[in-house]
């Protein structure tokens, strides 16, 4: 990639709309026979990748509420009436729109935010010092990004399932495991941390924080030691580099990590799933898949439709963005030794 | 820490225990909620952990230590569920991942090339349409390519009936997609049939996954030198001697680790598996990571459920060790 940049800051995407065309001897025309026969595959191409995406916006677009009995992929109608269904009852709980997103975004964001934090300096003694057990604490870093997500979810849904405030009656309230009611009373639960956002939050960031600190670390490791060593020179300590040098020039990785994270808690169901019960603590994720399939048979597929542009909106837009730095982050920086 | 040296002893204790200050905040958070969480796992997974253990946990007195009967009822299929035997999962799953990679890397590349051919018309309104799988939610994906293989209201089996209208077949399409479990070629995988729904997830995948590697292709083409092309082309090599000389040779740095990358999230590949089979029919497209969940979410099996996730983490540490490795011939052989 170093070899070409002439144009290095922009966008993957407007790089990839405007790059050279490599490979290729300049100033000779295409033949025509090739032209068209590398259109008509390009189209077909096109139909395929279109496919899906104009059948969901037609859908989603359409006001009627039947199922689909035949193909449309052209929206003959522009009808918002799924959209406003869907922002007014998501579910066929009494839960609003407006309480499904705020779970989504407070736990998306949450968990992105607490994990950088906590990451960041753990990442910066990893990439800078040079201490005894570096290596064993590094390879203990890893060790949970080797167990999927259901297997970290299943131990902390059984841990916090056993941390809940109990009403014992009487104006006594109890936090098991620790304190139990009197005389062996069960109590009336008033919260269980596994059935609450906060559980689901904590899981997450479990998850979450082995990926921020390899991710960070990575890239701490490309910013050179010589702006450290000039700032030593100066009279600073690790603590004011770290604060007043590393930490601003790693704001830009900072903000991938973190949105790197968004995209994927944004689309979090394993955890959410196991943990939540009550529809109140619903994500977006999860409504949509209450939508499909088996679950769905009441739902009007228009509704479905209009969820699930809904949900795709925010990732998109991310990832639009900062497309580059995620393709880049992902498959090259990331977890190195 | 060539300064640290010069420094008085005092300060020097304190600097050698500054990196472990920076760790303290990750490591007392993660101590907590990652490392207990999977020794407490690897505990369970010695024990009959049910449901009815939930209030108490391991002070339950009626939980019973059971040895590592858990881990040899799931190799040797003795587990009460139906459909059920870990070696065909386990092959199942390679295979899954292994047949994705080894589509989308080719499709990405291929695409990749031809719309880099010189002259080509609408070329960047191609290139900005085939992105737009890679913008997408997979999670959204999957639910909409769920929907679009419904059997009875499903857009492909629509798509289907209108072309094989125009061949003069008037009855409607109706394949069960996500239902049928006769396999439509039998014996491709001994061990493991490839029902329908294996198809379906391979289309609802492939689409979702050759624009990642198309883009990847696309950047790794621009940094081949042009002159490479120039010189083959005076030498008499034809387009198809170019290509499989210098481009296929100078991508594969590029495409070795998106490979790699591809297969990891391929392998754990949970959300379109869950959406769009859960696993069936009768576990044919059950992958590692789906029947774990299982265990936990329906069965509510913790004990086998933790024996089950510590066989998957050796899986996987297999998996990153081979991976690992081909990733690292392939950089030794990209600085050559």
């Amino acid at each position: 990639m170093s070899a070409n940049s002439q144009t290095p800051k922009k966008n993957l995407l407007v790089r990839f709309l405007t790059m050279n065309t490599s490979g290729q001897t300049s100033g000779r025309d295409l033949p025509l026979w090739r032209q068209l026969l590398t259109q008509i595959l390009c189209l077909f191409i096109l139909f395929s990748v279109m496919f899906p995406i104009m059948y969901i916006v037609t859908l989603s677009l359409s006001s009627k509420t039947t199922r689909p009995s035949s193909l449309q992929l052209i929206p003959t109608e522009i009808s918002f009436v799924a959209y406003k269904q869907v922002l007014d009852h998501p579910t066929g709980n009494p839960v609003s729109f407006i309480q499904l997103l705020r779970n989504s975004i407070g736990l998306s964001v949450g968990v992105g935010l607490v994990a950088l934090l906590v990451a960041v300096t753990a990442a910066y003694s990893f990439s800078r010092f040079n201490f005894k057990m570096r290596e064993v604490l590094m390879v203990l870093v890893f060790i949970p990004l080797l167990m999927p997500g259901v297997g970290l979810a299943t131990p902390l849904y059984l841990l916090l399932n056993q941390l809940k405030i109990v009403d014992c009656g009487q104006g006594v309230t109890a936090l098991l495991p620790w304190f139990a009611c009197d005389g062996g009373l069960k109590g009336r639960l008033i919260f269980n941390l596994r059935d609450s956002l906060l559980g689901v939050g904590i899981a997450i960031t479990a998850g979450a924080l082995p990926f921020a600190i390899w991710n960070l670390k990575g890239y701490l490791d490309t910013i050179p030691k010589e702006l450290e060593e000039a700032a030593a020179i100066d009279g600073a300590d690790t603590n004011q580099t770290f604060w007043k040098i590393i930490l601003p020039l790693a704001m830009p990785q900072l903000a991938v990590t973190f949105f790197i994270g968004f995209i994927g808690n944004w689309q979090e169901f394993v955890t959410s799933w196991l943990f939540l019960s009550q529809p109140k603590d619903y994500t977006l994720a999860m409504t949509l898949y209450n939508m499909t399939g088996q679950y769905a048979s009441s739902i009007p597929w228009n509704r479905f439709a209009a969820m699930a542009v809904i949900v795709a909106l925010p990732v998109a837009v991310v990832y639009i963005f900062l497309q580059k730095q995620i393709v880049g982050g992902l498959t090259t920086g990331g977890v190195k030794g | 820490m060539e300064l640290a040296n010069k420094k008085i002893s005092g300060t020097k204790i304190k600097r050698n225990l500054l990196p472990y200050y920076y760790l303290v905040p990750a490591f007392l958070i993660m101590g907590v909620i990652t490392f207990y969480p999977l020794i407490y796992q690897v505990i369970i997974s010695f024990t009959n952990f049910e449901t009815k253990h939930l209030l108490l946990g391991l002070n339950s007195p009626e939980l019973k230590f059971v040895g590592l009967k858990n881990y040899i009822d799931i190799f040797t299929g003795a587990l009460p569920v139906e459909n059920f035997n870990f070696f065909r999962v386990l092959e199942f799953n390679f295979w899954w991942a292994l047949s994705n990679v080894f589509l989308h890397v080719p499709a990405g590349v291929l695409i990749a090339v031809m719309l880099n051919t010189e002259g080509l018309w609408l070329k960047k309104l191609y290139r900005a349409l085939y992105i737009l799988p890679v913008v997408v939610p997979p999670i959204v994906v999957a639910t909409v390519w769920r929907n679009i293989f419904d059997e009875q209201y499903g857009a492909m089996n629509q798509l289907l009936t209108s072309i094989s209208i125009l061949f003069g077949h008037l009855d409607p399409v109706h394949l069960r997609w996500l239902t049928e479990y006769t396999p439509p070629i039998p014996g491709f995988l001994p061990g493991a049939p490839l029902t329908l729904a294996y198809y379906a997830m391979m289309i609802a995948n492939f689409w979702l996954g050759w624009p990642l590697m198309s883009v990847i292709a696309t950047g790794a083409l621009q940094s081949i030198p042009r002159d490479l092309y120039e010189a083959a082309a005076i030498d008499g090599a034809t387009s198809f001697q170019q290509f499989r000389n210098i481009t296929i040779p100078l991508l594969t740095p590029a495409m070795m680790p998106a490979a790699v990358y591809g297969f990891t999230i391929t392998f754990n590949l949970f959300g379109l598996v869950f959406f769009m089979t859960g696993g069936g029919p009768a576990r044919s497209t059950e992958l590692l990571v789906t029947f774990a969940y299982n265990l936990v979410r329906n069965l509510r099996w913790f004990g086998v459920a933790a024996a089950f996730a510590v066989i998957i983490f050796f899986v996987a540490l297999v998996v990153l060790l081979i991976t690992n490795r081909i990733t690292r011939a392939t950089q030794s052989y990209s600085e050559a």
